[in-house]
């Protein structure tokens, strides 16, 4: 038996003994997930057991070094406590931005004290991050963003807006890209900066959606004084000053891989196959086939994309594994996995007719398929658009000349 | 099973890229197209691919093979679908092949296995009576006479039919046309006085032919697999076959979208790289993307093969199916964004426009296989 085989069987031994039943369902809706923070509250016994549990194995965040909360597992052993817990069906213990984009970027960036403050709060699931990015005036050209930091000796002082920061009205903390040198090209002047929201100054207002929900919000900095240190080797800033686009474009890539693996044809309705769903709705037939041949080929051809998608995030995945990193094509599992998210919804819209289109007296409920389907519109416009994917593939994997 | 080659596997693909390269470029393929040459591929470089142990990528050690299985054959097709090298090495070394190794009997194995491997004997696969692929209809009869079955009847554009030394035939024993019951396959000489074959030139240059039979006396020796359930072998077979041309296709498709990408590297345009234009940008950053799925498709059907060769045949066809889109969608999109001489003959992208066509189609196309898929996921 290889190391990785008894590593496997320890793995499946003790997921077996400690994720609670009511944790395997599968489920990987955002309501359904552990997100962590101090307003936390945890949905069920069971929820919180997984979590302690979990915590206790470092297993919250397996690859990160074990002084900072993780198991120190290998891509191989990570890869195969993935596969265990899947095999079960049971839910990540916990997920949130702090582990799937912070963390690897701090990882990447940060001193041994940021690591020590706040990937330890992350893994232990304390702090809840929020990401401030975008601007209204800064969306897919993101470096063009004007929040202004000014350096005030013993701290920063930061002026401006932020938009569609998720979950911002119930986030700790926000990493945050600022604007510290206004004279220099604009990726040399900005800065990456770790901040917390209850800072006086900071307000948040959430946008409503065309589905009436609102996961996003308006972050205001209005002369909000940030600590230059927060403790020996541990500044709000992380990387240097004036270069934080180094950091946040390390950071975009952990969050087209997070966008990218998302699983597109899972939505609220579980893992149900899109083709019986649809033959539940519609009939067959007298030839065994859905009675909407246009609407069967459409079907059949949304699995076949989703099924060499997954095994694309497989071999890729794969392929980091034995050293070849993913890079730049990240994008492209993001641009397949959002393109491929709305389809999903739009297909179980038009099986399910005008019964789909249907809502509550006051209004869609947050929890239907016509939310679904009307925030997935957003999945090809968050974390950089369609077009900017397309264009850093261009640019990045094919290396295309620019004009 | 990871789902990347393996080191051995990565060594196998660079011998294929160095060989292929040097003796095998479509230089050679344009060579024997040119010339008319009647068998279709050279036989010397056949004979080298044999010394090499690719006739019997996938047949046992035991029986003079390399061993390679599945995985091995599609790194080979893929490497011959960069070059688009002509061989006999899908129909005798991977559909031939698997017919007698995954269906033949002891005896059935020691007369042609090594023949495969040391490139001797040609193989061929007969099964379409039409235009278009449909292996679950099958006219093609075979009447028990005394001790073994009279054959008579047509097939189709069978790959290699007119070279074949030997022929697999699906014929039917039982049963009517449309049923998958009643279908046996039998492996006999190919050149036996009551077959006609007759080459059918097609727009790929490969061969392909007519085949006729007559009369033709078999034993219960010629048959291969089980009397009347010869559906399930030929599944086995086709599935193998849908796998490595998919392998074949994904090699053409890299290959004409390098080709793309390097043209747009190069040519200008109102005074500039046509590569630097958005509209071209997204549709070739479009095609990348697609390139890399139908990659990991294909790979995981071979793999499949290799694992659960009886189980693999959904996968093979989705394989196939999405393989057949993306190279097509590869090869006009070559053909449009090297413009004017995209359509010309001097310049290779068509000509691997014309090979994808009749590679997606052969075994079926995306329609037959999306149509497949459904049906078996209940709609």
């Amino acid at each position: 038996m290889t190391d990785l085989d008894q590593f496997r069987s320890e793995t499946r031994a003790w997921l077996a003994e400690n994720c609670p039943e009511e944790m395997r369902d599968g489920d990987i809706t955002a309501e359904k997930q552990c997100w962590g923070g101090r307003l936390w509250e945890f949905q069920s016994e069971a929820q919180k057991q997984w979590f302690d549990r979990a915590l206790e194995k470092g297993y919250t965040v397996p690859t990160w070094p074990i002084e900072y909360g993780g198991a120190g597992l290998s891509a191989d052993q990570a890869k195969i406590l993935d596969e265990e817990r899947q095999a079960i069906n049971a839910r990540k213990p916990l997920s949130n931005f702090g582990i799937s984009m912070l963390g690897p970027a701090l990882l990447a960036y940060g001193t041994h004290e940021q690591k020590l403050q706040h990937l330890t709060g992350i893994a232990r699931g304390e702090i809840r991050w929020c990401q401030g990015y975008s601007e209204p005036g800064a969306g897919s050209d993101l470096a063009s963003l004007k929040s202004k930091c000014e350096d005030k000796g013993d701290h920063w002082l930061i002026n401006g807006q932020k938009i569609w920061t998720s979950n911002a009205d119930i986030s700790d903390w926000i990493f945050c890209l600022v604007r510290t040198d206004f004279d220099a090209p604009k990726h040399r002047g900005i800065t990456f900066i770790l901040i917390d929201m209850a800072s006086e100054g900071i307000s948040v207002k959430p946008i409503v959606l065309i589905s009436g929900h609102s996961p996003f919000c308006e972050t205001f900095f209005d002369d909000v004084k940030v600590p230059k240190s927060y403790g020996p080797g541990n500044d709000s800033v992380v990387g240097e000053v004036n270069r934080g686009w180094d950091v946040a474009k390390n950071l975009l890539v952990h969050e087209r891989g997070m966008l990218g693996t998302m699983s597109p044809l899972r939505g609220t309705k579980g893992p149900e196959s899109l083709g019986k769903f649809a033959a539940d709705h519609i009939g067959l037939d007298q030839g065994d086939r859905l009675a909407d041949p246009a609407l069967r080929q459409r079907i059949a051809q949304a699995e076949l994309d989703n099924w060499a998608y997954n095994l694309t995030v497989e071999r890729m995945t794969d392929e980091a594994n034995a050293g070849n990193g993913l890079g730049a094509k990240s994008s492209m599992l993001k641009y397949v996995a959002s393109e491929l998210t709305k389809q999903g919804s739009e297909l179980r819209m038009d099986i399910e007719g005008t019964a789909g289109a249907t809502i509550g007296a006051d209004g869609i409920e947050y929890d239907s398929l016509a939310n679904t389907w009307l925030y997935n519109r957003a999945y090809s416009i968050l974390g950089g658009t369609t077009e900017v994917q397309l264009n850093i593939i261009s640019k990045r994997v094919l290396e295309l000349p620019s004009q | 099973m990871p789902l990347i080659l393996n080191e051995e596997q990565e060594m196998l693909q660079d011998a294929a890229t160095g060989f292929l390269s040097e003796n095998a470029p479509v230089s050679a393929f344009r060579m024997v197209r040119d010339n008319k040459v009647a068998d279709g591929f050279c036989r010397k470089l056949w004979t080298e691919m044999a010394e090499m142990g690719w006739a019997g990528i996938i047949v046992d050690e035991e029986h003079g093979g390399s061993g390679f299985g599945y995985v091995g054959a599609g790194v080979l097709a893929e490497q011959m679908g960069r070059n688009l090298t002509a061989s006999p090495f899908f129909s005798t070394s991977v559909l031939g092949a698997t017919a007698v190794q995954k269906y033949g009997t002891d005896k059935q194995k020691a007369q042609n296995l090594s023949k495969i491997s040391s490139g001797e004997s040609l193989f061929a696969l007969a099964v379409d009576e039409g235009p278009r692929h449909n292996p679950g209809h099958i006219e093609f009869s075979a009447h028990p006479s005394g001790n073994g079955y009279v054959l008579s009847g047509n097939k189709t554009f069978v790959a290699d039919g007119h070279v074949a030394d030997k022929l697999i035939i699906a014929a039917r024993t039982s049963g009517s046309e449309h049923d998958a019951e009643g279908i046996t396959l039998f492996l006999v000489d190919a050149h036996a006085p009551e077959i006609t074959r007759e080459h059918t030139p097609m727009i790929d240059s490969r061969n392909a032919a007519n085949i006729s039979v007559e009369g033709l006396e078999v034993t219960g020796d010629d048959i291969l697999g089980v009397v009347d359930g010869g559906f399930e072998a030929l599944e086995g077979i086709l599935s193998a076959g849908r796998a490595v041309l998919s392998a074949e296709m994904s090699g053409s498709a890299q290959q004409v979208f390098g080709t793309t990408t390097e043209y747009l590297k190069e040519r200008e345009q109102f005074g500039q790289k046509i590569g630097s234009f958005q509209g071209l940008q997204h549709r070739a950053a479009h095609l990348a993307t697609e390139i890399e799925m139908m990659r990991s498709a294909v790979l995981k059907s071979l793999q499949e093969l290799d694992e659960d060769f009886e189980g693999a045949g959904m996968t093979c066809s989705m394989a196939k199916a999405k393989t057949g889109q993306v190279a097509q969608l590869a090869t006009k999109e070559a053909i449009q964004m090297h413009g004017g001489i995209g359509v010309t003959d001097e310049y290779d992208v068509g000509l691997y426009f014309k090979r994808v066509h009749i590679a997606q189609q052969m075994f079926g196309d995306a329609g037959f296989h999306s149509d497949r898929w459904a049906k078996q996921s209940g709609y």
